[in-house]
């Protein structure tokens, strides 16, 4: 053990990493709960069941194989490499080296392991980065996919490849240190041990190589951590709540309005006994929620905890019926505008306030809009992405976290009908067809049972005719 | 065979007769809007009917009682007609005691099943996929004795709200198994089928401004599936097909088959065919008129 003021620099730097994403983390737990309450609870064995599936198994990767082996490459890689993380914080604080080293045969099956998956993730991100830089697959492309979104992915990629190097460098001159010196490096280096004759052969530079490595394999892990709440990379973390979140119900089953309920209860009984409003603590109503959804504070929380979970991977649009036949209509862009527009509205993010790149997010005729309008519906989402939907739910199946743009949908399609009577004319229409004539099309209920007239089954086994 | 058989009149048990004499069936048909008005669909309720009557199911329908499910409405976001439609609804199927519904329509049959019980209405909801696959299973339903569709070539468009919306995929395909014809999947089918452009209330509107419809696109796909043409369902992905206007390889007498278990998918696939020029050799039909007419039921 090398107690010095490395250990101590090491100490404050951790700290300081950790806390700032903590203060980050508790910024954007704030802006989820702007949301509408919504009963997530019970069902734990269901519900850590589906995360278990779904998020740590990666289960809704596999419709698509390529992307699902790239990826859990770099997942796998991400969770054994992390558990070498645990040791460079022992070494870092108490100044040990390769304090894992005392577990034998672990530590040569641990290190041999994290080396391969380092050289793997490397391909992986480098096969990535064509995929998304070669215009090889379509869905990374599109008008919500703009300079930042597509300028964050590609840090993403390079990050993970710098960071891998670090791991490389800080393996290789460690091996090559003792290599020169007649000495055995515990554990197993499967790659580093083939890259030794690119560094040089002085053992006092081989030790800072080592420490250039180290050091920039734990400050690249905090601040790629501090990076996160910026980028759509936070799904790493927000992907397993998203899921244990995500609905049980079946996915045709909308949400219940709970106050229309009380209103049409009240309209057909005149003695159902409407429940009083919730009361401010001085005593007064509190104002009545809109119907819908106008501004991300009136979808429910589980809508904004989606807007974090989002990589951008557009799964969604590119089986969304409309957006393939060419309607402005993309889920992707419906889940990405709620995020810009909270990280707006309320917590904005550490690196890229929205003042920055907000402009650009906005929907074009942003400038026209009054300050009353500048909300998530029409300062962002236009009424014509939202009446394109087909409500088909293949968004909702396409979405690896669990994701569900179409309740956000809905909640929108709800102000505009029911707070600003803004439907299509030719939705009005089968509205009131519904209410004069009990269906969606203009005939009389008189002629409803006319489909029973002059019917005739043929009769079998039988040569009788009978008129 | 059609010569040997006779013509029996049916005359549809209503609700409310039954009750008048104190009576109360087993099962509920929910006809829905369209099997009552649509005169495409009007035609899969009267299969339906015949396959109930054939068979001895002691069913009732509630005539001019029924009124919308509200469907439209609430996938349109008005909430409110949709919970209006929703309680007078179950006012008249508690009336009657209901406890088990038969429907041919997606939509009718997740509206009752999944959003009536927050309303206060619980009943058994069964679509009449599932409901056919049981008589077939029953050995109720032979689809023997009527028209053959051996060999004849068969691809089955998953309804949304059947499908991905309900988790029911594998029904509609058994009961077109019994046909003992040449069933296709499309490439987009099951969980990753492609909407046929009507739900979430798109029926009754122009669709936005795009480049394509979507019955387009998914009729393409299910006539490049039909005709084997790979090359077609490679290009598909919004773009304009050049799908031959004649099959690339000829097909057994009868024509190729589109099969729905949807009004408005049936509504959608109809009219992509006839824009396609192709009512000559491919049908849309629903799994009742299939199965009616397998079984020899038509008259």
């Amino acid at each position: 053990m090398h107690f010095s003021i490395q250990n101590i620099i090491f100490l404050l730097v951790a700290l300081a990493g950790f806390g700032l994403f903590a203060w980050q983390a508790s910024r954007i737990r704030a802006n989820v709960l702007v949301g509408r309450d919504r009963d997530m609870s019970g069902h734990v064995n269901e519900r850590l069941w589906k995360t278990l599936l779904v998020a740590f198994g990666q289960q809704k990767m596999f419709k698509r194989l390529t992307p699902a082996f790239l990826h859990l490459i770099v997942y796998v890689g991400f969770i054994v490499i992390n558990i070498e993380v645990i040791e460079i914080m022992v070494d870092g604080l108490f100044g040990t080296h390769r304090f894992l080293q005392f577990t034998g045969p672990f530590y040569s099956a641990l290190t041999g392991t994290n080396e391969i998956l380092g050289a793997l993730v490397i391909v992986a991100v480098v096969a990535f980065w064509w995929r998304r830089n070669g215009n090889v697959v379509k869905r990374f492309t599109g008008p919500e996919m703009r300079a930042w979104p597509k300028m964050d992915a590609n840090i993403i990629l390079y990050v993970e490849v710098v960071l891998m190097a670090a791991l490389f460098l800080m393996n290789t001159a460690d091996l090559k240190a003792y290599q020169l010196q007649g000495l055995d490096l515990p554990g197993a280096y499967p790659i580093s041990q083939f890259l030794t004759g690119l560094l040089p052969d002085s053992v006092p530079t081989l030790h800072a190589l080592e420490r250039v490595g180290w050091w920039a394999h734990i400050v690249g892990i905090l601040l790629f951590l501090n990076y996160l709440p910026s980028s759509k990379h936070f799904h790493i973390i927000m992907a397993f709540p998203n899921v244990y979140f995500s609905r049980l119900i079946p996915q045709g089953q909308f949400s219940n309005v709970e106050s229309i309920t009380h209103e049409v209860k009240a309209m057909m009984d005149p003695s159902y006994a409407v429940p009083a409003p919730a009361t401010n603590p001085d005593g007064s109503a509190v104002a009545p929620a809109p119907f819908g959804a106008k501004d991300v504070d009136d979808l429910a929380w589980t809508n904004l905890l989606n807007a974090y979970s989002c990589t951008e991977c557009g799964r969604c649009t590119s089986v969304c019926p409309a957006n393939i036949t060419g309607k402005l209509l993309s889920p992707r862009k419906i889940i990405m505008d709620t995020r810009d527009r909270m990280e707006e509205k309320y917590n904005a993010p550490l690196l890229f306030s929205p003042a920055l790149y907000g402009a650009e997010a906005k929907h074009d005729p942003q400038e026209q809009l009054d300050k009353e309008n500048h909300t998530l519906l029409r300062g962002y989402v236009t009424p014509e992405e939202l009446w394109a939907c087909t409500t088909c739910n293949a968004c909702v199946e396409a979405c690896p976290v669990n994701i569900n743009p179409l309740d956000s949908i809905i909640e929108m399609r709800r102000f505009l009908v029911l707070e600003e009577s803004a439907a299509p004319n030719a939705l009005n229409a089968m509205f009131s067809n519904i209410e004069n004539n009990g269906a969606p099309w203009a005939f009389s209920p008189s002629d409803r049972f006319n489909w029973a007239d002059d019917l005739f089954v043929a009769e079998k086994g039988t040569l009788e005719v009978k008129s | 065979m059609a010569e040997q058989t006779a013509k029996r009149p049916v005359s549809v048990p209503v609700m409310a007769d039954l009750a008048a004499r104190g009576e109360s069936p087993e099962i509920l048909f929910w006809v829905g809007c369209a099997g009552a008005f649509d005169d495409r669909y009007k035609r899969v309720t009267r299969a339906f009917v015949r396959i109930l009557d054939h068979v001895g199911v002691n069913y009732a329908v509630l005539g001019k009682e029924e009124s919308c499910t509200g469907d439209p409405a609430k996938r349109a976001g008005n909430e409110f007609l949709f919970q209006m439609q929703a309680m007078t609804n179950i006012a008249t199927l508690d009336g009657y005691g209901i406890k088990k519904v038969v429907t041919a329509c997606p939509h009718c049959f997740n509206t009752i099943k999944n959003e009536y019980p927050a309303l206060g209405g619980e009943y058994e909801v069964i679509h009449h996929s599932t409901f056919l696959q049981q008589l077939i299973n029953e050995g109720k339903v032979k689809a023997e004795g009527g028209e053959s569709f051996k060999g004849r070539r068969i691809t089955f468009h998953d309804s949304c709200y059947l499908g991905r919306a309900n988790d029911i995929y594998e029904a509609p395909r058994a009961v077109l198994e019994v046909l003992d014809a040449d069933l296709v999947e499309m490439k987009r089918c099951k969980t990753n089928g492609l909407c046929c452009g009507a739900g979430g209330a798109q029926m009754w509107k122009d669709a936005e401004p795009g480049n394509k419809e979507v019955n387009i696109e998914r009729t393409e796909e299910a006539l490049a599936t039909l005709d084997g043409t790979d090359a077609v369902l490679n290009n598909l992905r919004g773009v304009e097909s050049n799908a031959p206007a004649t099959p690339a390889s000829a097909k057994a007498a009868g024509g190729s088959v589109i099969a729905v278990a949807c009004p408005f998918c049936m509504t959608m696939m109809a009219d992509g065919v006839k824009n396609k020029e192709r009512e000559q050799d491919v049908q849309v039909f629903d799994l009742a008129e299939l199965i009616a007419s397998a079984e020899g039921l038509n008259a």
